[in-house]
């Protein structure tokens, strides 16, 4: 267990020193001095010698690769040149949203998914199952972004839900206020989360359900209900656990459809609007965090999949 | 039990080809009107100039918004332009980004898959090391990024971009397939009487992940559809007026209210195509039975 963490945690530094290359090398991919582009084109001679001394920009590129992870280590991301605040605080306001997005939608997928699973596993290829197969199929090659067009015409403009519709959302308000505005890309994400973990769910839920142990189980005349939760649910739940890794993963990253469809400022509207208006350290830092963010998750499940099934490290 | 590591499991990998299945089950009816469905999608699409079609940029201004009629099948847009022509058109943009970059991506990431599969060793492990890493950043914002940079758009850059970023995923598919075939004994025969590395790779090799790597391409093509689609919707793809399925469900969103036609028939479209090319890719895999990938 150990080694097999401490080979994780090796690699883990591995990509994130890759990571911080590619975002510090983001700002010089672009066409332009290096000052411009951060400070655009307005900026005074003096703005920029400050720049250029404060980044080391007269400095070899390597070098200031250094510079620059001294300066994110200490947790000073730049100033974003529109908004004229830093980009950390940028971050700061933006990454709880995401967060409460998507761990709401990730509540219901699994709170959905696990006992739907379970049923379908019980009888493979019956009707309830192949029902739920042929629908979870349909819901898989439906984009997040139809999907909350239809949410939107329907809770929105059809029912006048208040507050659920594009740009509803309300900057400071608690976290409870903001779950009427937060329901609809919770629904979006929470159905494709939902689809991709029942099918994975149900498959090694069928294949754990024929071993011998659970023969044993049922020889032994428990209960349908406990047999499934107490000794076929952990053995499968491997699987699960690889593909929430991987979802939720995505979710961070590609949750700013849904963001950027109501106009909720969270990290993705924020990564598209500041695209949009070159506002090159907030793309870049929030590239960082982001990606960061994506590879700390993926370690995360890593772990828990090693608590659930400890044999895994042993291979 | 096929060992598992987190990072050899992409979602349509595991939701796709993780459910098992009897073996060589039958493709059924439903598979071939997927077929079909996909084929008159690809005929409209390449021949939307010859077809008697309306001309999808000529906006009628005396019948916007109009529900779906005899003359207008689909309707107008807000602009009164045939919806119907402009879905038939708009094929052509996801179509040719779904083809074109998976292809960039089979094209170098499928013999690199199989050579690494096939040779092992230190060429392997490097490879192999390289592309997991590509594989931990997230494709969809560099993706981003880079389009966003790179100006002036155009379609080839687009699929370019989405192209390279699936060589990673097309080298774990191909490599992890091969690897399961490399060790049967009909390759190690073939080895000890002597055939050639070319001779093994082609002949034995390639016929027998085919059914896979056709199964995966198919897949690869609808996750870069919607890729496409997200694109379009944050003005990243095509230009408009060029109706693509994403930039026409985008448009629709500000006259949803009065029109909602004009966000059907686009989604339905796409949709429909996705739901298809799922359909097939899932069928040929259960069809050749090759459940068990194992590393």
């Amino acid at each position: 267990m150990l080694r097999y963490l401490t080979k994780r945690v090796v690699l883990l530094i591995g990509i994130v020193f890759v990571i911080s290359v590619g975002s510090f090398y983001l700002i010089h991919l672009l066409p332009g001095n290096p000052a411009t582009v951060i400070l655009g084109f307005g900026a005074t001679p003096e703005a920029k010698a400050v720049l250029y001394k404060q980044l080391g920009l007269s400095k070899p590129i390597y070098l200031q690769y250094f510079v620059w992870l001294g300066n994110i280590l200490h947790g000073n991301l730049g100033i974003s040149f529109i908004s004229q605040t830093t980009v950390a605080s940028v971050i700061r306001s933006a990454l709880p949203i995401d967060l409460e997005i998507i761990g709401i939608s990730q509540v219901m997928a699994f709170a959905a998914a696990i006992p739907i699973a379970m049923r379908s596993a019980r009888k493979p290829d019956g009707t309830l199952d192949r029902f739920l197969g042929a629908g979870s199929f349909t819901l898989l090659s439906i984009p997040p972004y139809i999907l909350i067009v239809v949410l939107v015409y329907f809770v929105s403009l059809k029912w006048g839900v208040s507050a659920t519709g594009p740009s509803a959302y309300v900057s400071g308000g608690s976290f409870f206020t903001n779950l009427e505005s937060f329901s609809l890309p919770a629904i979006t994400l929470a159905t494709g989360s939902f689809v991709i973990y029942y099918r994975v769910l149900r498959s090694d839920l069928i294949s754990t359900l024929q071993e011998e142990f659970i023969t044993m189980a049922r020889s032994k005349g428990l209960s349908q209900r406990r047999i499934m939760w107490r000794h076929a649910f952990r053995p499968s739940s491997v699987a699960l656990l690889g593909a929430a890794s991987v979802n939720i993963g995505g979710l961070i990253a590609a949750g700013f459809i849904v963001q950027y469809l109501l106009q909720i400022p969270g990290l993705g509207y924020t990564l598209i609007l500041a695209i949009n208006s070159s506002d090159f350290l907030v793309v870049q830092g929030i590239v960082l965090t982001v990606s960061v963010l994506v590879v700390a998750i993926n370690f995360f499940f890593d772990f828990v999949i090693n608590i659930v099934d400890p044999r895994i490290s042993r291979e | 039990m096929s060992s598992y590591s987190p990072e050899n499991l992409s979602l349509a990998e595991s939701v796709l080809m993780g459910v098992k299945e009897e073996p060589g089950e039958p493709l059924g009816l439903f598979f071939w009107i997927c077929v079909g469905w996909v084929g008159l999608n690809i005929f409209g699409a390449i021949f939307a100039n010859v077809l008697p079609l309306q001309n999808p940029l000529y906006g009628n201004f005396n019948l916007i918004n109009a529900a779906p009629s005899l003359h207008h099948l689909f309707g107008t847009d807000d602009l009164g332009r045939d919806i119907f022509a402009r879905v038939v058109y708009g094929a052509r943009v996801s179509i040719t980004v779904g083809l074109g970059s998976i292809l960039i991506g089979y094209g170098i990431g499928a013999p690199l898959g199989m050579l690494a599969a096939y040779r092992r060793g230190r060429f392997d492990a490097i490879l192999t090391g390289f592309m997991y890493l590509l594989l931990a950043f997230p494709a969809i914002i560099a993706t981003i990024a880079i389009l966003s940079f790179w100006s002036p758009r155009s379609l080839f850059k687009i699929i370019v971009v989405i192209g390279i970023a699936s060589i990673p995923l097309v080298y774990r598919v191909i490599r992890t397939a091969t690897l399961s075939v490399a060790t049967k004994d009909y390759v190690i025969a073939a080895k000890v009487q002597g055939a050639t590395d070319r001779r093994i790779l082609m002949k034995e090799l390639l016929p027998n992940i085919a059914p896979i790597a056709l199964s995966f391409f198919l897949i690869g093509v609808a996750t870069i559809i919607i890729l496409e689609g997200a694109l379009a919707f944050l003005g990243l793809s095509v230009n408009p007026p060029t109706p693509s399925w994403g930039n026409m469900i985008n448009e629709a969103r500000g006259v949803l209210s009065q029109n909602p036609w004009l966000a059907l028939f686009p989604s339905l479209a796409l949709c429909f195509f996705l739901i298809a090319l799922n359909f097939i890719g899932d069928r040929i895999r259960a069809h050749f039975d090759v459940t068990e990938v194992k590393l």
